[in-house]
């Protein structure tokens, strides 16, 4: 499960899949993590700093949790998996003029009488 | 070639008058293929004719009829097409095309964020259930495509009603319907006449996932109640963000039923037959404005050619 967004080289990516490979790893972690333990679990050599960065910034976005323990911060996810990335998906997909229209929602918004002639025909 | 330019048109008008009429009475999944085949063909043969509408303008043009050796005035006196009519044609070619590039970028961009997230959505399998009390289920295009279904709409549907949503997404993603609706929203682009046609195959592809359900399920009445009771729970506590485009929708639609109501409505009648009749004649009519454009294109060779030895 968490293989497949870890397996990727994390080198290749930039600013917003480091994010995502970062988040795999606390996502499969179930536990807090210090920086170094997220550095120790990514398959690319990232700078310490460089993790650090990362992890604040998901912070910042509200992604992460964090809690003093010793002298660093250990990190949790604030949502459980699915559901964290579920919203993500919705925010990203928010920016695109065309995102209702790629989405093929099982139902569409009714209207007023539509909602009515529904209530009938189920009698 | 002066009627045969307008004979594509004409087909348009036709195709767009007759879209609703053939996505309820033939199968979902032939008037799907019907309805994008034909506008993907009829934007296509509409776009040509105004390109040979705009070519007649420009071989008037002395200049531009020196370099093809041709006779201007040989041409003007054959007349293929008025001057304010080829310049018309010409801007209505221009602002066609510009409009499918923009579509095109806009719903490619809107493809591509969709691809990458249903990558990064966790886990292998196909579908994702996530934690959110608002109702929804939607496929996301991908290669493969994935579900996501919300544990709201979950709660609020039975397990035969589950298994409902779940054998519609699946159709959804098994055939790829997000690339027959993006085929014909880009038709519609470039000939805004073609949008009742484009809005037909948005509703088809429903159906289709509608049927596959009920057949899967067996139950074709379980299926219509999954639809309904997915749409009452949904409209009760809306998505986060409410969908703009669907409340202008709702607006203009006014009086008529909307796609929801519509589709279990078809579901509550059996399952339509195929119609061969109504096929084919759809059929022909499109093949008419295929061969009429390819006609034009051959009668404007000949004019040129007529008007190299027409010194």
């Amino acid at each position: 499960m968490r293989g497949d967004v870890q397996r990727a080289s994390v080198s290749r990516r930039k600013g917003g899949e480091l994010e995502s490979a970062v988040l795999a790893v606390l996502q499969a972690a179930r536990a807090p993590l210090s920086p170094g333990e997220v550095r120790e679990q990514l398959d690319d050599d990232l700078a310490y700093t460089t993790v650090v960065t990362i992890l604040s910034r998901l912070h910042a976005k509200g992604v992460l949790e964090r809690r003093k323990e010793g002298r660093a911060f250990v990190y949790t996810p604030v949502a459980d998996e699915p559901g964290l990335a579920a919203r993500r998906l919705a925010k990203m997909l928010d920016a695109e003029p065309d995102r209702q229209a790629v989405l093929a929602r099982f139902v569409s918004n009714l209207s007023e009488s539509d909602e009515e002639l529904l209530r009938r025909m189920l009698g | 070639m002066h009627l045969l330019v307008y004979l594509p048109l004409v087909v348009t008008v036709l195709a767009a008058l007759a879209a609703r009429t053939l996505s309820d009475r033939l199968p979902p999944v032939t008037a799907t293929w019907l309805l994008t085949g034909s506008a993907v063909v009829l934007a296509a043969t509409t776009g040509a004719v105004l390109g040979l509408l705009a070519l007649t303008a420009l071989i008037q043009v002395p200049m531009i009829a020196a370099t093809g050796d041709w006779s201007a005035r040989f041409i003007s006196q054959h007349d293929p097409a008025s001057l304010p009519v080829a310049i018309l044609a010409g801007g209505a070619l221009t602002v066609a095309a510009t409009a499918a590039a923009r579509t095109l970028w806009r719903r490619g961009r809107a493809i591509a964020v969709a691809h990458r997230h249903a990558r990064e959505l966790p886990g292998n399998g196909k579908v994702v259930i996530a934690e959110d009390e608002a109702p929804d289920a939607y496929t996301l295009p991908g290669v493969p495509c994935r579900i996501v279904v919300t544990t709201g709409m979950l709660r609020v549907l039975s397990r035969p009603e589950q298994r409902v949503l779940l054998a519609h997404e699946r159709a959804h993603a098994a055939w790829y319907h997000y690339l027959f609706t993006t085929a014909a929203r880009l038709a519609a682009a470039a000939n805004p006449l073609l949008r009742p046609v484009a809005a037909e195959v948005g509703y088809t592809v429903e159906r289709w996932a509608d049927e596959r359900a009920a057949a899967l399920t067996g139950d074709r009445k379980v299926t219509a109640h999954a639809i309904a009771r997915a749409a009452l729970a949904a409209k009760e506590t809306p998505v986060r963000d409410p969908d703009a485009l669907g409340v202008i929708g709702a607006l203009a639609r006014g009086k008529r039923p909307g796609p929801v109501p519509r589709r279990v409505a078809a579901l509550l009648r059996p399952a339509p037959r195929h119609n061969a009749l109504l096929l084919l004649v759809a059929l022909a009519l499109v093949g008419v404005a295929g061969v009429s454009a390819l006609a034009a294109a051959r009668d404007l060779h000949a004019l040129l050619e007529l008007a190299q030895g027409g010194h």
